[in-house]
């Protein structure tokens, strides 16, 4: 479904990604996982379209859209959530969903009727009158959530979207992702949280320095000598 | 009751002038009316849209030029210059737009600043297009009777009163306040930000020209530094926001009446007359302070206020 060729970012001299290739396969779930600074949000914002590579090229459903704007990028079915929760802080839970929903709405009725919908399917129906700038982190990342199936994409790219939420909340956000799953939706995962990470995810990509290291089912990844060296250190083969 | 209140408004300020006011306090309510089209037009791109302009003046200086060269050229009635601003007011804020619009925050800011500058300085050397400073002078006054015109600009306030309504509460708005809050956000969200920010300049450029080219043909004159001016046009349509209350439909109303009245009492104050800027200037400060939402954005705080100054 995404084909990420042989991508390059180059920020002056530093190479914030070099030549990274993967593919993301429909309905799965491909969790990017890597150390602080790897490159993860980076590659992101490439296959989004806030950034065009230096190299290389991004592939969804067979068109090139590395050379594409982020609103076109997004009509053709990728919508993503920031790491820093972006909410439209001066307006309501609803309002913020309504303003995506427009995108494949013909009209104020039917964009409320899809907003509606959406969160009561992420658990934020009764938060809906609420500003969003007074709700609480995990409520907050389940809007950006809500705000991008919205635009009701083939493919989500959700960045640390479990990140700094206490248990209950952290179950809360795994149930919707699994929902998201059901509904077809194929999705792509930056987090840290590797207990979600193993649970969830179908194949995961790891990346450090920019560069990939490895590929590879949950398994795979655990025993994978080169990711536990980037993770803890060579000190762990002692 | 609320959903009534523009009509009833609507239908005060159409019977006001029935009364019989002198050729003075109708002056007023027309600069009032006028200055409200102008605020609500600014509301819609600096309140609504986010993107703050300091150089309105460009658009009302345009519109107001359009209708005064036309007259000048053709000899035929500036009023004219209604329909065409709205033409020619749009080519320029597209043209505008292109440039400005890829700037964000203050940078934004400061090149509309400059821009009202620009056109003030080109208006004033362009002298067998625009007169130069000598201005443009309409001869023949349509009326001799204020009311008229302000049955003319109190229409297009009603226009603009509706149609900003409309915007704000359709898929523009949305866009608009989508970009105000984050433009990145908005674009993921596959939001046209470049687009949607130029639609919100047009529409504000185009009813602040025609703000202009009605100017001109109720005062019968223009010359560069009234029409283009920075702190007289260009600032204070972002007090009138500001002191109403930003991204509100009355606040700019509010605003012209408060920014209005202040300015005809301050200014008939002796010694103290011309300094009418630096009142300008701490009535800002006051409202940023206490009611940085303005007051039809802070009503309820600032019926609070004056609740508990009461009691004490």
């Amino acid at each position: 479904m995404l084909d990420v060729n042989n991508i390059s970012m180059f920020f002056g001299g530093l190479a914030a990604i070099s030549n990274v290739s993967f593919s993301v396969n429909k309905g799965e779930i491909l969790a990017l996982i890597g150390p602080n600074g790897a490159g993860k949000t980076t590659l992101f914002n490439v296959v989004n379209g806030f950034y065009k590579p230096s190299h290389g090229d991004v592939f969804f459903k067979g068109a090139k859209i590395s050379n594409m704007k982020t609103h076109r990028i997004c009509k053709l079915g990728i919508a993503r959530t920031f790491q820093v929760v972006r909410p439209l802080q001066r307006m309501t839970v609803l309002d913020n969903v309504i303003a995506s929903a427009f995108l494949r709405a013909a009209n104020k009725a039917q964009a409320e009727e899809i907003a509606l919908d959406i969160l009561s399917f992420s658990g934020l129906y009764d938060d809906r009158q609420a500003l969003s700038k007074g709700l609480p982190l995990g409520k907050r990342k389940r809007l950006e959530i809500a705000r991008a199936l919205a635009t009701q994409p083939a493919m989500l790219l959700l960045d640390e979207s479990f990140a700094g939420l206490n248990p209950s909340e952290l179950n809360e956000s795994i149930e919707i992702i699994n929902k998201i799953k059901a509904k077809g939706i194929t999705m792509m995962i930056i987090e840290h949280h590797m207990k979600v990470i193993m649970a969830i995810s179908d194949r995961i990509v790891v990346i450090n320095y920019g560069q990939k290291i490895a590929e590879g089912t949950p398994l795979e990844i655990r025993q994978n000598p080169l990711v536990i060296e980037a993770y803890l250190g060579e000190a762990a083969h002692a | 009751m609320k959903r009534y209140l523009p009509f009833v408004i609507l239908a005060l300020l159409a019977v006001v002038p029935l009364v019989g006011l002198n050729s003075y306090l109708m002056h007023i309510l027309i600069l009032f009316v006028m200055w409200s089209v102008i605020g609500m037009s600014w509301n819609l791109l600096g309140g609504y849209c986010g993107q703050v302009s300091f150089g309105h003046a460009a658009f009302f200086g345009v519109g107001a030029y359009t209708a005064g060269i036309f007259y000048a050229k053709t000899g035929l009635s500036a009023w004219w210059g209604l329909p065409l601003s709205i033409v020619a007011v749009a080519l320029f804020a597209l043209v505008i737009g292109f440039i400005v619009l890829r700037l964000r925050g203050p940078y934004f800011a400061l090149a509309t600043l400059a821009m009202g500058e620009v056109l003030r300085v080109t208006a004033e050397n362009l002298t067998n297009l625009t007169g130069g400073d000598v201005g443009i002078m309409i001869r023949e006054r349509t009326w001799v009777e204020k009311i008229w015109y302000y049955y003319i600009i109190l229409a297009v306030a009603a226009i603009t009163f509706y149609l900003v309504k409309i915007v704000v509460q359709s898929r523009l708005g949305y866009y608009f306040v989508a970009i105000r809050e984050d433009q990145d956000a908005a674009e993921s969200l596959g939001i046209n930000t470049t687009l949607y920010k130029t639609i919100a300049l047009s529409l504000s450029a185009v009813i602040t020209g025609l703000a202009g080219a009605f100017y001109t043909n109720y005062m019968g004159y223009i010359d560069p530094k009234v029409v283009f001016a920075l702190h007289d046009i260009s600032i204070i349509t972002i007090m009138v926001v500001m002191v109403g209350g930003v991204a509100t439909f009355w606040g700019p109303v509010i605003g012209s009446i408060i920014m209005i009245l202040m300015s005809e009492v301050i200014r008939s104050i002796p010694m103290l007359g011309s300094a009418h800027q630096t009142f300008f200037g701490m009535l800002l400060i006051i409202i940023i302070i206490f009611l940085p939402n303005g007051i039809a954005g802070d009503f309820k705080k600032l019926k609070r206020l004056i609740r508990t100054g009461r009691t004490t």
